[in-house]
């Protein structure tokens, strides 16, 4: 999901008439103007800024831009802060929590609502479950005015504010539908003295699997991704990432390094978590993890299978998938094959067990007995494969 | 016995002309499935192994009749192509695409829910009824499909589409037939999850045991437990929970879309330990599954 920083999301706010206040965006020390007293606020994709450092309250241009200055050299929690927003302090009566998110259980959108905001509303759900309202509501239409007062009205919300309220949770609905958001929350929404509400944080989360009806916002996440690639991703998770980008047939390059001896290529998906395990289980010690899937190219196997066996310590390779399909066995024992004579060994020495039954199986096997490697039929089970796969590497096979 | 399809279910698929469409509809047809129509805009007149392409679901429908689609359509289209189905009284769905917008399987199932229509997936590889009936691409040719599945009494419902044969195999080999696999999808909302299976499986009287292949992720296990519980639910049920180790590793995602940990939430060995206290069955080794049934049947 992607995540969009604060002053993203109070742009889309503003822009659906909720109110917030005022601010300006900087990401440099040079000559902005800007209200004081005022808060200054990291933007950075992640919660838990105010307990980090990332959010604070200054009185003078003085105190303001040595803050800054700190500000936008540091990290919070682990992200680079790339600009601050400096917001005006707003004078608060009272605190609200308001979040839109989806019950998986119930599959509609939930809209939620707390007269308790500021801290984490989960809290307050368990210590005081009447100070938290829920309601789902049809992701076709949003939750409408009416419904919005029905449910605020329970806190014994009255007058202005109840209206207020409403409008800016109906608001809120309409902007998570329109956005495809998979959450939208505003903590806290705050009462101002003169009897408004007004945004004082917010935190929204869209679908990556929408965002091409999001040109502007998707333009985003690509900047994003790739200031991500460099802060998290290793050299290896890099170059199987760029494996994957060969070509468009399968999928072979979600690989996460760990510090073993047993190189693995294994899928799809569930087969991946079960062969995981199952290593593990048996005392392997895996030098990755990887799902591969979706019948990839012989190029992207070979070099794959390139890739684990260039890291070091690793001895064995172990490949096993469920019963496949759709990925055709020949093609996946022809890319390891490949791959392990390119990297200068031998395929009956570095495999240590070869587990993939189904589609074409009988000319996969053919080129497996070729190079004399052994191989198993769906008779071996997954776990069986990956104690044959342990066992080899330690030299007791 | 079997839920949800048999041999008389005439299916339609969308977006048959594609060209994994293609493959899946030859599979269907030579396992038996009753495939009447297909349904790709702009290609209608044309035909796929002997079935008629229509430009519509209407024609497919008036001409064919139809209880079930197979929409194999691109991950954005499959919004419009499942309102249509609905729109025209098909009665089941199943949404093969990854990557559907959330929202959309949202509104999809909102519209299946005004219709009293089920929707299987999205991101699923279908269903089969063991020599009867598959609706999908689950299990591939017809003889990879013969070998690893047979009828018998045992369920099978699963969170990941290549296991859920691996799974049938595996009961297969060791003399156990299965009344109806499923393979629920990998997203996060899906229309059929093991919260509404179980009930028709327990109302089935083809069905005498479930296995239900589990992921990280979610609380749709953790919600299946206290149904069980409160709900008093007889049906033996078998849970293999993979992907232990991503406890360790909060945050990062593997494999479906749903298969992230946040917080305390979603965790396996949260899982686990719900369904211990429900009286769920599980399997510590997929192995261990078959050792497990061999004792409940």
């Amino acid at each position: 999901m992607m995540r969009l920083l604060e002053y993203k999301s109070k742009e889309i706010l503003v822009k659906n008439g909720i109110p917030i206040p005022s601010s300006v965006l900087v990401s440099d020390l040079s000559h902005a103007s800007f209200p004081l007293p005022a808060v200054l606020k990291a933007q950075v994709p992640i919660g838990g800024r105010q307990k980090a450092g990332g959010v604070v309250e200054v009185q003078t241009r003085q105190e303001a831009e040595a803050h800054l200055q700190r500000l936008l050299s540091s990290e919070v929690r682990g992200h680079p802060v790339e600009s601050v927003l400096i917001e005006e302090r707003v004078e608060t009566t009272r605190e609200f929590y308001l979040g839109i998110t989806v019950d998986t259980v119930a599959k509609k959108p939930i809209a939620i609502f707390s007269t308790e905001g500021g801290i984490e509303v989960e809290e307050t759900s368990k210590k005081n479950p009447n100070a938290v309202l829920k309601r789902h509501f049809p992701a076709s239409t949003g939750l409408p005015e009416f419904r919005a007062r029905e449910m605020i009205s329970q806190c014994g919300i009255r007058g202005r504010l109840l209206l207020r309220l409403s409008a800016t949770l109906s608001r809120l609905t309409a902007i998570f539908t329109r956005y495809d958001a998979t959450i939208a929350e505003i903590n806290p929404l705050a009462q101002t003295a003169d009897g408004k509400v007004i945004a004082l944080d917010c935190h929204m989360e869209l679908d990556d699997d929408a965002l091409f009806r999001h040109a502007t916002l998707a333009s985003l996440s690509q900047k994003s991704k790739q200031q991500k690639g460099h802060s998290e991703k290793g050299d290896f998770e890099k170059k199987a990432a760029e494996i994957d980008r060969l070509d468009q047939r399968g999928v072979a390059g979600r690989l996460i390094a760990f510090d073993g001896d047993l190189g693995l290529i294994i899928g799809g998906g569930g087969a991946s978590l079960t062969a995981f395990d199952a290593v593990l289980r048996h005392e392997g010690r895996p030098a990755n993890y990887c799902e591969i899937g979706g019948n990839p190219s012989v190029l992207k196997t070979k070099e794959l299978t390139k890739l684990i066996l260039s890291k070091p310590g690793v001895e064995k390779l172990a490949v096993i998938m469920n019963i496949v399909s759709n990925t055709r066995v020949d093609l996946m024992a022809r890319g390891v094959i490949k791959g392990i004579l390119e990297s200068g060994r031998v395929p009956s020495e570095t495999l240590a067990v070869f587990r993939i039954p189904g589609a074409w199986e009988e000319e996969g096997f053919k080129i497996l007995r070729k190079y004399g490697v052994e191989y198993c039929d769906r008779t071996v089970s997954i776990d069986e494969a990956a104690r044959i796969a342990v066992e080899k590497t330690r030299g007791n096979l | 016995m079997a839920i949800l399809a048999d041999a008389n279910t005439k299916i339609i698929v969308q977006g048959i002309t594609g060209r994994e469409a293609v493959a899946f509809t030859r599979d269907m047809i030579d396992y038996g499935s009753k495939v009447v129509a297909g349904v790709t805009p702009g290609k209608g007149g044309q035909s796929v192994y002997g079935v008629p392409v229509y430009d519509t679901v209407l024609e497919a429908v008036t001409k064919h009749g139809a209880d079930a689609s197979v929409i194999s359509v691109p991950p954005t289209r499959v919004r419009d192509a499942a309102i249509e189905a609905l729109s025209h009284g098909i009665r089941l769905l199943v949404l093969v695409a990854e990557r559907v917008p959330r929202r959309d399987t949202l509104e999809i199932l909102e519209f299946a829910r005004e219709k009293d229509a089920r929707v299987i997936g999205p991101n699923t590889l279908g269903m089969i009824n063991p020599h009867v009936v598959k609706i999908g691409m689950a299990g591939g040719p017809v003889a990879n499909v013969k070998s690893a599945y047979t009828p018998g009494t045992v369920a099978i419902a699963s969170r990941s589409g290549g296991m859920t044969t691996e799974i049938a195999n595996l009961l297969t080999l060791n003399g156990i037939g299965q009344s109806t696999c499923i393979s629920v999808g990998g997203d996060p909302v899906v229309g059929l999850n093991f919260l509404d299976l179980i009930p028709l499986f327990e109302e089935d009287p083809g069905t005498e045991a479930v296995v239900l292949f589990c992921e990280p992720g979610g609380v749709i296990e953790e919600t299946l437990a206290e149904m069980v519980a409160t709900r008093g639910i007889q049906t033996p049920i078998v849970a293999f929970v993979a992907g232990r180790f991503v406890d360790k590793m909060p945050g990062i995602r593997f494999g479906h879309a749903a298969t992230i940990v946040e917080g305390n939430k979603g965790t396996t060995s949260g899982k686990i330990a719900r369904f211990r206290e429900a009286g769920i069955h599980v399997a510590e080794r997929l192995d261990d599954i078959v050792t497990i049934l061999k004792g409940i049947l």
